[in-house]
């Protein structure tokens, strides 16, 4: 038993010391060195597009100091606010800015830290690549219903929307389509990751999903010639962003605190990067 | 376990004996009684919980805005009707497919119960009810929708059909093994009476057997229509969840469980999650109407 324990204790240090030689590499000191202090779990629910920065996060924190206990669950926007409102879990993310009812109901605290821009996409073998706003108003309105008119092929377009609690939706359609309508035989998606599967395998679909979610399996449509890219979200050339903020009820628990600072460390930043979006710092 | 082999044989019984038997059938009833009652308010709480939460639209005059034919939730209208369509669409046009289908095949699995075909069929439907449903959810959204978008080139392919055709084949088992448990507990009198008047296994099966297994044949409409109408993962990954009222099985249709999960998760100031409530109830109102209905055509005539 005690081989057993000087061996975990031994793989405990190696661990710490492969973190810390990794992170320590790009950035001044040790960003994750005031967690070794620190002890508890946090849980974290809410927006589905922070999951990926949230996992590596919370690893990156759990391998430093095992008792640290960190779980990521999706839910979507409205689900983060209801759960860190009620006090079910201790941060919930949102892909939209609270709203000032929510804020007064429950006492929240919020910690924009990314932006995240979203893409229209079709599938990789449709000839259509750049659409104008007025466009992607119409065909979502149900307007244009054939490819042909828009410079494809002669196909009805397949319309794929996000469901009603969707930040991603709530983005898209404020930004692009100007809070227009969208027809209402517009097939829904619960998910970024359901809509990138609905639009990879149709010819004629058209959806929208994250930046961060787009890959070769779909294809993101220009909007009047500007790609859609994390860069040209950043520097405004794209127009179709929105923020991913952390939400707290109150002021945050030590521990809490520290994880919010380290996603806004430069450790944290190397991994809203890694995943596609944009660091606010 | 009740005893009851003291009562059976001749050899008289004390009254030491007598009085542990009943105290231990006092002890399994008030067990069975307890399991009932905490059953019934767990399904009484839940029709409470609904009420009590969609009271607040009935007082505040938002009733008629979610008894309407039109879901725009960002224009202002938060209709459900369609969605209860959709429901009772689904779960009729699954329930259509499959109970033949499973009446059918417990046919097939009596008339073959001697040989090894009837068991390995048998065999094959219990597996089918291991089987989770997101399992047949994504395996459809995977096969099945791209079949139905190339075979018809006509819409995506999420559709009333698609989801039909995966919703039949869950609640499948769940028929074959109700009415298959009923035809294997008909009496064995009734059974030797039919083989000793000459009748060939298809005409037991059609004139001894399932008319005695009635009331297990309507059991498994009932368990069935169950199951089809709660489900919610087949109709939320294939339905293409549109708000609106199909006009072919091409089109997609929204289930009252799908805009539950799709719409339960936006906030809670709105008047659209208000509307998961009045579905959750109406739901709740239309599985017990459904019930109800089937065992009131039951009840005078057969």
């Amino acid at each position: 038993m005690n081989i057993f324990k000087k061996a975990k204790v031994f793989m405990f240090l190696m661990i710490i010391t492969v973190i810390f030689a990794t992170t320590a590499l790009g950035t001044q000191g040790s960003p994750l060195a005031p967690f070794q202090a620190l002890e508890g779990k946090i849980d974290i629910a809410g927006g589905t597009a922070h999951i990926p920065v949230m996992k590596d996060a919370a690893e990156a924190v759990m391998k430093a100091n095992p008792k640290i206990r960190i779980t990521v669950a999706g839910g979507g926007s409205g689900v983060g606010v209801q759960k860190v409102g009620e006090g079910l879990v201790d941060i919930g993310n949102t892909g939209r800015a609270l709203k000032p009812q929510e804020v007064e109901k429950y006492g929240l605290k919020t910690f924009p830290f990314a932006i995240d821009g979203v893409a229209l996409a079709v599938h990789p073998a449709n000839p259509v690549s750049s659409l104008s706003p007025k466009q992607a108003q119409e065909i979502f309105a149900g307007k244009i219903t054939n490819w042909k008119d828009v410079g494809g092929k002669d196909a009805p377009i397949n319309l794929f929307s996000r469901d009603e609690a969707s930040g991603t939706r709530e983005v898209f359609w404020k930004k692009l389509l100007q809070k227009g309508p969208v027809a209402e035989k517009a097939n829904i998606v619960p998910s970024n990751g359901a809509m990138k599967v609905a639009v990879a395998q149709d010819p004629n679909a058209i959806g929208y999903l994250g930046i961060g979610h787009v890959d070769k399996s779909v294809k993101a449509v220009k909007l009047d010639g500007v790609e859609p890219t994390q860069e040209n979200a950043k520097t405004g050339k794209y127009p179709v962003v929105r923020q991913l903020y952390m939400n707290t009820k109150g002021e945050p628990q030590p521990l809490v605190k520290a994880f919010i600072v380290y996603i806004l460390s430069p450790a944290g930043t190397q991994i809203i990067q890694k995943h596609g979006y944009i660091p606010l710092q | 376990m009740m005893k009851t082999g003291p009562f059976l044989s001749r050899e008289k019984i004390s009254s030491r004996q007598l009085r542990r038997a009943s105290r231990q059938e006092a002890l399994i009833r008030g067990l069975l009684f307890g399991a009932t009652l905490i059953s019934g308010l767990a399904v009484g709480a839940i029709l409470g919980f609904l009420a009590y939460f969609s009271l607040p639209l009935v007082f505040q005059g938002q009733a008629g805005q979610i008894l309407d034919w039109r879901w725009r939730p960002f224009q202002g209208d938060f209709g459900i009707l369609p969605m209860i369509v959709g429901s009772l669409l689904l779960a009729f046009s699954a329930l259509l497919l499959a109970y033949p289908l499973g009446v059918g095949l417990c046919g097939f699995v009596f008339s073959q119960r001697q040989k090894p075909w009837g068991r390995l069929v048998l065999l094959a439907v219990r597996l089918m009810t291991g089987v989770p449903t997101v399992v047949y959810g994504f395996v459809s959204v995977f096969l099945l929708v791209p079949l139905i978008r190339t075979w018809f080139a006509q819409g995506t392919g999420f559709s009333w059909l698609a989801a039909t055709l995966t919703l039949s084949l869950l609640i499948l088992p769940t028929i074959v093994l109700l009415t298959w448990a009923q035809l294997e507990h008909t009496a064995i009198e009734l059974r030797l009476a039919a083989a000793a008047l000459g009748f060939t296994p298809s005409q037991e099966l059609l004139w001894i057997l399932l008319p005695q297994a009635s009331r297990g044949l309507l059991a498994a409409v009932i368990l069935g229509f169950g199951r089809a109408v709660g489900d919610t993962l087949v109709a939320l990954m294939l339905a293409g969840n549109a708000p609106q009222i199909p006009d072919s099985p091409l089109d997609a249709l929204r289930t009252l469980t799908s805009h539950i999960a799709l719409v339960l998760a936006t906030d809670s100031t709105s008047l659209a999650y208000q509307s998961v409530f009045a579905s959750g109830l109406i739901l709740f109102g239309l599985a017990a109407a459904v019930n109800l209905a089937l065992r009131w055509l039951k009840s005078p005539a057969w």
